[in-house]
């Protein structure tokens, strides 16, 4: 069994500072981490290599920096890492991104032939998810987003049944392999890194693939600024909605507090049945 | 809710031969997920401004319902497909159907519910048709030089909002947040044109089976609640939200609550209201033993009524409630509880309802100031 799990190394978020003149983010000083929810696809990847023997590859588009991301994988239980990076790729949004790391999975795969491929469900610095899908249409593969839980994977007879997540409740479903899917925390509880493969991530260099290893060209106009639609033409702070009439109660009193608040509830229609009747076509 | 034309960076490329906005129109078994009639809202109010059509795309197997829905809620168009291989939402043929539809009748802009589904469909859309896609968005703006689309969004945990452009690729697409833009009032005597296409697959094409869906046992909706009562961590543990639960059954209102006691194990993630929950705008909203961070008043700061009940005067979300409570929600919201019960059960009202009821609200006065 071959597993791949594409991971992204971001900023803490919780610790983002943004600078009040600039209004860009205060990167100094704030750490990076391997995405939250790509631990659980590295997680779960990993036991599937317990349960089914085999090797799971990580790889990842990024900086020099992103070789922490890699090791930090190493020390979870994965066999290798392939840290794609070119000057090239400086400035890709989700659409260049998934461009680079379907050429990374189309080279691995080529070497050696990829089952399953694991990605987090929503990158913590973006939260868009388009990145996964980006890579299983390129790579023609099924996309399983959001799971829950692997309820049967078969490599033998190439397909996997998964729960997951949907709008209003949890869906099961089956699909051929190889496929891509998304890993919600959900799916397993991460371990915590072993000495021997702590001692291991601490040396171990991850194979470094720039343009010329994944055959990218250099006019290719899917990388980088050009292969990238999307722009983040400005940053601003929201001017809140404006409240008027604000007012305090006194809440030292409970009993009055409560009568004041009442007044307030009926005032504004609470206990009413409304007239209106649910409009035509509203579904819920 | 024209946005100024940005500076011209590059030389323009002719789009005259894209028109029209796109409405993308999720559902479940023909039951269309609230987003979709808010989309053709808001993109309807901006087409009307840039003088294009608005459509709305309807792909599954028969629900041609959803089109006289669609029309119903604005759409001008409906592109509808019908094919058994839609029965069941899945990626592939769904994306597949969207994109032929993009590459031959060519919008300007495609829109879709940032929900777990509009996003899976939306990400393998963007790139077989290989264009810009932005994320999450919940302001949208559009130039009437160019109609370049300006999808804005909450970034950075909430405190600053990013706006996202696509000058090069047509459409320009984006998911944008369910809850965000008012749902329109849907008018039956509209009328418009359904322009019916085939998918051009075969069941055999596709790789995955949908092979059951389970139902979520308590469904907590959130987005379309009348009054939502919310608790945060000054609730202290598990057993104070039934406090809550006591004055959200008294009121026909639902639960919400902060990250913190989601992240506390109190209460499900379902109930999250805030950037990484849900966005809400619900008539009242009552926050009991909130701090009011940033990243929890974007989701619930458009809501008309803020009532917050606080212990510590200079909570921050007693600052941009309309009624601040300082106080100790332990004995304040019981005792409101009580009279509240008192005095319905004295004039007849809904004590007791079940806390699912919807009403409909013909206020839909904020539209301007919501979409900026
Ligand atoms: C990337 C990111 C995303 C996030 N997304 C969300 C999100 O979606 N939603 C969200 O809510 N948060 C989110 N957060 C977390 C957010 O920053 C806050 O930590 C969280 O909202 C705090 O929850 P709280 O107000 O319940 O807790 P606290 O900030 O601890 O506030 C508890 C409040 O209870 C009051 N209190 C205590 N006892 C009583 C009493 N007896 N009566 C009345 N009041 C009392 C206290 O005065 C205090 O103000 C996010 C954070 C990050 C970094
Ligand atoms: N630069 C990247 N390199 C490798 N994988 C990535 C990268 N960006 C995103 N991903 C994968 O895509 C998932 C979703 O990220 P996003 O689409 O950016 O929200 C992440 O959890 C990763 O698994």
């Amino acid at each position: 069994m071959h597993a791949v799990v594409s991971i992204k190394q971001v900023p803490d978020t919780a610790e983002v500072r943004i600078d009040p003149r600039t209004n860009t983010m205060i990167r100094s000083g704030v750490p990076s981490i391997v995405n939250p929810e790509d631990v659980h696809a590295i997680e779960e990847a990993v036991r599937l290599k317990e349960q089914f023997g085999g090797k799971v590859t990580i790889v990842t588009m990024g900086p020099s920096q992103a070789v922490a991301a890699i090791r930090e994988a190493i020390s979870l239980g994965a066999d290798e890492g392939v840290l794609c990076g070119d000057r090239g790729f400086a400035g890709s949004d989700t659409l260049a991104t998934s461009y680079v790391v379907w050429k990374a999975l189309e080279r691995l795969n080529r070497e050696e032939p990829v089952d399953i491929m694991l990605c987090g469900r929503q990158a913590l610095d973006g939260d868009t998810g388009q990145v996964p899908p980006g890579v299983a249409t390129r790579m023609g593969w099924p996309q399983l987003t959001s799971v829950l839980k692997i309820e049967e994977i078969d490599f033998v007879k190439r397909f996997v049944v998964v729960q997951r997540m949907v709008e209003g409740g949890t869906e099961r479903v089956r699909a051929q392999l190889p496929a891509v899917l998304t890993c919600t925390r959900d799916l397993n509880a991460p371990r915590y890194s072993t000495f021997p493969n702590m001692v291991r991530a601490a040396r171990y260099q991850p194979q470094a693939w720039d343009k010329v290893a994944l055959g990218i060209a250099d006019d290719d106009p899917n990388i980088g600024l050009r292969g990238s639609p999307t722009i983040v033409s400005k940053v601003w702070a929201p001017a809140p909605r404006q409240r008027t009439n604000q007012q305090r109660i006194d809440g030292s009193d409970p009993e009055r507090a409560a009568e004041e608040l009442l007044n307030v509830l009926l005032e504004h229609g609470v206990g009413k049945r409304p007239s209106t009747s649910t409009a035509v076509g509203v579904s819920r | 809710m024209t946005a100024p034309t940005a500076a011209p960076t590059e030389a323009a490329r002719d789009f005259s031969d894209h028109k029209g906005i796109w409405v993308y129109v999720q559902h479940r078994a023909g039951v269309a997920a609230p987003v979709a009639w808010q989309l053709l809202g808001v993109g309807r109010t901006m087409a009307q401004q840039v003088g294009v059509p608005v459509a709305a795309v309807v792909l599954g197997s028969n629900v041609k319902h959803l089109c006289d829905e669609a029309i119903a809620n604005g759409a001008d168009t409906v592109y509808y497909i019908d094919d058994p291989v839609l029965n069941d939402y899945r990626t592939q043929p769904y994306a597949y159907g969207m994109a032929s539809l993009i590459r031959k009748y060519k919008p300007e802009v495609v829109l879709y519910g940032s929900t777990i589904h509009g996003r899976d469909v939306a990400g393998a859309v963007a790139t077989m048709v290989k264009t810009g896609l932005a994320a999450d968005a919940t302001q949208l703006e559009i130039e009437e030089e160019g109609h370049l689309l300006h999808a804005s969004r909450p970034d950075f945990g909430g405190k600053l909002m990013s706006t996202i452009l696509c000058k090069r690729h047509r459409p320009q697409m984006a998911t944008c947040r369910p809850g965000v833009f008012p749902t329109p009032d849907p008018d039956p005597a509209r009328k418009g044109e359904v322009i019916s296409e085939s998918l051009g697959l075969t069941e055999d094409d596709v790789l995955t089976r949908v092979l059951e869906f389970i139902p979520e046992t308590r469904h907590v909706d959130l987005s379309n609640a009348e009054i939502i009562v919310s608790g945060g961590r000054g609730l202290g543990g598990p057993k104070s939200f039934d406090i809550l639960y006591d004055l959200a059954e008294a009121v026909s209102g639902v639960v919400g609550a902060s990250r913190a006691a989601v992240m506390a194990g109190w209460i499900p993630y379902q109930h999250q209201i805030g950037q990484t929950g849900q966005t809400v705008r619900p008539r009242i909203y009552i926050a009991c033993g909130i701090s009011g961070a940033i990243q929890h008043l974007v989701g619930m700061q458009e809501s008309d009524i803020i009532i917050a009940i606080n212990s510590d005067p200079e909570a921050p979300i007693l600052k941009m409630a309309d009624y601040g409570i300082v106080g100790d929600m332990f004995q304040i919201v019981p005792a409101l509880t009580r009279r509240l019960k008192e005095r319905l059960a004295a004039t007849g009202g809904p004590v007791g309802d079940a806390p699912t009821v919807v009403f409909v609200d013909e206020a839909e006065g904020e539209q301007e100031e919501q979409a900026g």
